[in-house]
């Protein structure tokens, strides 16, 4: 914490420091503010401004391609990470709590490969399985246990971060109290954990509503998602309704994002319980 | 009186290497409030956890009241704990905190309201129910820990070093209080410290572990003047130790030759080991003809004084070297003596125990 106490107070070096701080910040974020800004443009061509318009987006709205691929997504981030939620929570809870089981060694480093291998490899491993061991028809269903499968991963990674910060004490002193189990996981265990259960599950749906890699590789004839159908679009043609269908994407993930920061800002002020 | 708590031949073991409780056997009577007192890692708390239900022994039975539990849940035993770490809800307010354990048991709504607003108070909580345990102090939230464990109405109430976070003063006016609520309530305490003096000043007996075995039960009067082995003499308040061997007349022949009697079991030829307090020792000056015959006494150089406020201690040399420290109080009666002085010091008959060494 302690700012270097010995060296004189040197005006330029924050200068510097600040001016790099917007370069890196504008190189970030302004391709997204003047695809923002486009999405509204009234003209053909990418790149003009044309005057204010909403046009892009009511255009959008009346694509059924594109409708159907943004419905393709709901529905696929929402069983997705429904189930990711109950099996990466129940994960966690299996190597947190439980003091040996066999290949508990293993389950936990294995535990993180989905989140450090490279989509791709993810991707092709995935349609493998599905099409040459399975063999079973690609679907919409093959997308869905494509997301679960990295998905998952990432709830219990979150959760069990939640549950390390758990004192054990506290289920001993439910259990003490006369509740079996259950009612101590119900009552006492799952209200602690579920701002990392919240936090996991929204995680799991932003992933689930911007992965384009693994869903190319695993979904079947006319089930695309959307941002594997933008991404098409765009192969042919950029026209500004993927400016305004971009925009939207934009809008979800930053709201869900948001909502993710909020829940665990609120797990980090309530759990403090551990340090008194 | 009945033995609210039997514990026969208990043995924890953890894994196939460690040890934490080694055949233990132990009666608890009903109402007295029994400390379980011994150095971090000598399975006190291991064991207060086995009566709680939250560890089951490798070996041996434990018996509440008669009734076998060894092996049964915690769910299902009359005892409640207070924990070290308090393991209050933090969700849940004071209120809903200490109904907790009454709501399991499925106790009739009215009569929970009752029994938990009368606990409040009884740990002089009230006007703080609807408060979070994060809202409380240390303080508070021990109170807490003890109204939860008893508004259950335990046969036996576990306490595991409730007052180990509290600062001292706190931690003495706590210690009253348990005191008070204990024979208050009228229920078996069961106590694990570390704090000897906290055992001492607190409970009716005091079993003192080390490494998983119990070395002594007695009552504090009892471990602290006529403790059975060296571990036990040095981990209750502090001790001297000088080396000697039992004579034939039942004296003890000190290093340096001389000899002095002292309480002791061992039989003549034996190697001892005197413990003697630092408070029941004297200075007196080289030519004192005042001193009691039925005291010790040997020559000896003062070589260090250490002011205290209350009292004055001094290290003093026996001729062999060995160093000893004692206890003057601060009162005009008592002289001052320097280093260097030549002295005389004396201690009764009764004063120390020759324990085989």
């Amino acid at each position: 914490m302690s700012v270097q106490q010995g060296t004189a107070h040197r005006p330029w070096v924050d200068r510097i420091l600040s001016i790099n701080g917007w370069i890196i910040f504008g190189f970030l974020y302004l391709p997204i503010l003047i695809l923002v800004i486009y999405s509204f443009s009234d003209s053909k061509v990418v790149g003009i401004w044309g005057g204010f318009t909403w046009k892009w987006y009511g255009r959008m709205l009346t694509n059924p391609e594109m409708m159907g691929a943004l419905a393709n997504s709901a529905k696929v981030a929402i069983v997705s990470t429904v189930v990711s939620t109950v099996l990466g929570t129940m994960a966690a809870l299996a190597l947190d709590r439980y003091r040996k089981w066999l290949g508990k060694g293993a389950f936990d480093v294995i535990m993180y490969l989905p989140v450090i291998i490279p989509e791709v490899t993810m991707g092709a491993m995935l349609l493998i399985w599905f099409t040459q061991v399975l063999p079973i028809n690609l679907s919409i269903w093959t997308i869905i246990l494509g997301h679960i499968a990295f998905s998952a991963s990432f709830v219990a990674i979150i959760v069990r971060a939640r549950l390390a910060n758990l004192d054990d004490s506290l289920e001993e002193a439910a259990m003490d109290l006369y509740a079996n189990r259950w009612t101590t996981f119900r009552r006492i265990t799952l209200p602690l954990i579920i701002p990392g259960v919240l936090g996991g599950a929204l995680l799991a749906l932003t992933l689930s509503l911007d992965d384009v890699i693994i869903t190319e590789f695993v979904q079947g004839p006319g089930a695309s998602l959307l941002p594997v159908y933008v991404f098409g679009l765009i192969k042919r043609q950029v026209t500004p309704e993927i400016n305004a269908v971009s925009t939207l994407m934009l809008g979800i993930s930053m709201v869900l994002v948001f909502v993710s920061l909020a829940f665990q800002a609120r797990a980090n002020a309530s759990g403090s319980n551990k340090e008194e | 009186m009945a033995a609210a708590v039997s514990i026969r031949g208990v043995t924890k073991r953890f894994g196939t290497d460690v040890t934490a409780v080694s055949n233990v056997t132990l009666d608890i009577v009903d109402g007295e409030f029994f400390s379980l007192l011994g150095p971090s890692g000598c399975g006190k708390t291991t064991m207060l956890r086995m009566i709680a239900g939250l560890e089951f022994p490798t070996e041996g039975s434990i018996q509440i009241f008669g009734e076998e539990l060894a092996l049964r849940p915690p769910n299902k035993r009359p005892v409640n704990t207070v924990f070290q770490s308090y393991a209050l809800f933090p969700h849940m307010n004071v209120e809903k905190n200490v109904s907790f354990g009454l709501e399991m048991r499925k106790v009739d709504k009215a009569e929970i309201g009752e029994r938990v607003a009368e606990a409040i108070e009884a740990v002089h909580l009230k006007g703080m129910e609807k408060r979070k345990p994060s809202q409380l102090s240390g303080g508070q939230q021990q109170r807490v820990a003890l109204a939860r464990a008893l508004v259950n109405r335990p046969k036996v109430l576990l306490l595991d070093e409730p007052l180990g976070a509290l600062d001292l003063k706190l931690r003495q006016a706590m210690q009253m209080e348990l005191k008070d609520i204990q024979s208050e309530v009228g229920i078996t305490f069961i106590y694990v410290t570390h704090d000897q003096e906290e055992a001492l000043t607190m409970s009716n007996r005091i079993g003192v572990m080390n490494f998983g075995n119990l070395l002594q039960v007695g009552t504090p009067e009892e471990i602290y003047e006529r403790p059975v082995n060296r571990f036990v003499a040095d981990f209750i308040g502090e001790t001297n130790f000088i080396k000697g061997t039992v004579t034939d007349d039942g004296a003890i022949r000190l290093t340096n030759g001389s000899v002095v009697h002292v309480r002791t079991d061992a039989p003549s030829g034996a190697d001892v080991t005197i413990t003697l307090r630092p408070e029941k020792l004297r200075i007196h000056a080289l030519d004192a003809d005042d001193i009691n015959p039925a005291r010790n006494q040997l020559p000896s150089t003062v070589t260090r004084r250490l002011y205290y406020g209350e009292s004055i201690y001094y290290e003093v040399a026996i001729s062999d070297g060995t160093l000893l420290d004692v206890r003057h109080e601060n009162i005009p009666s008592l002289r001052r003596w320097d280093v260097g002085d030549e002295v005389i010091i004396s201690f009764h008959r009764d004063a120390g125990e020759a324990l085989l060494s």
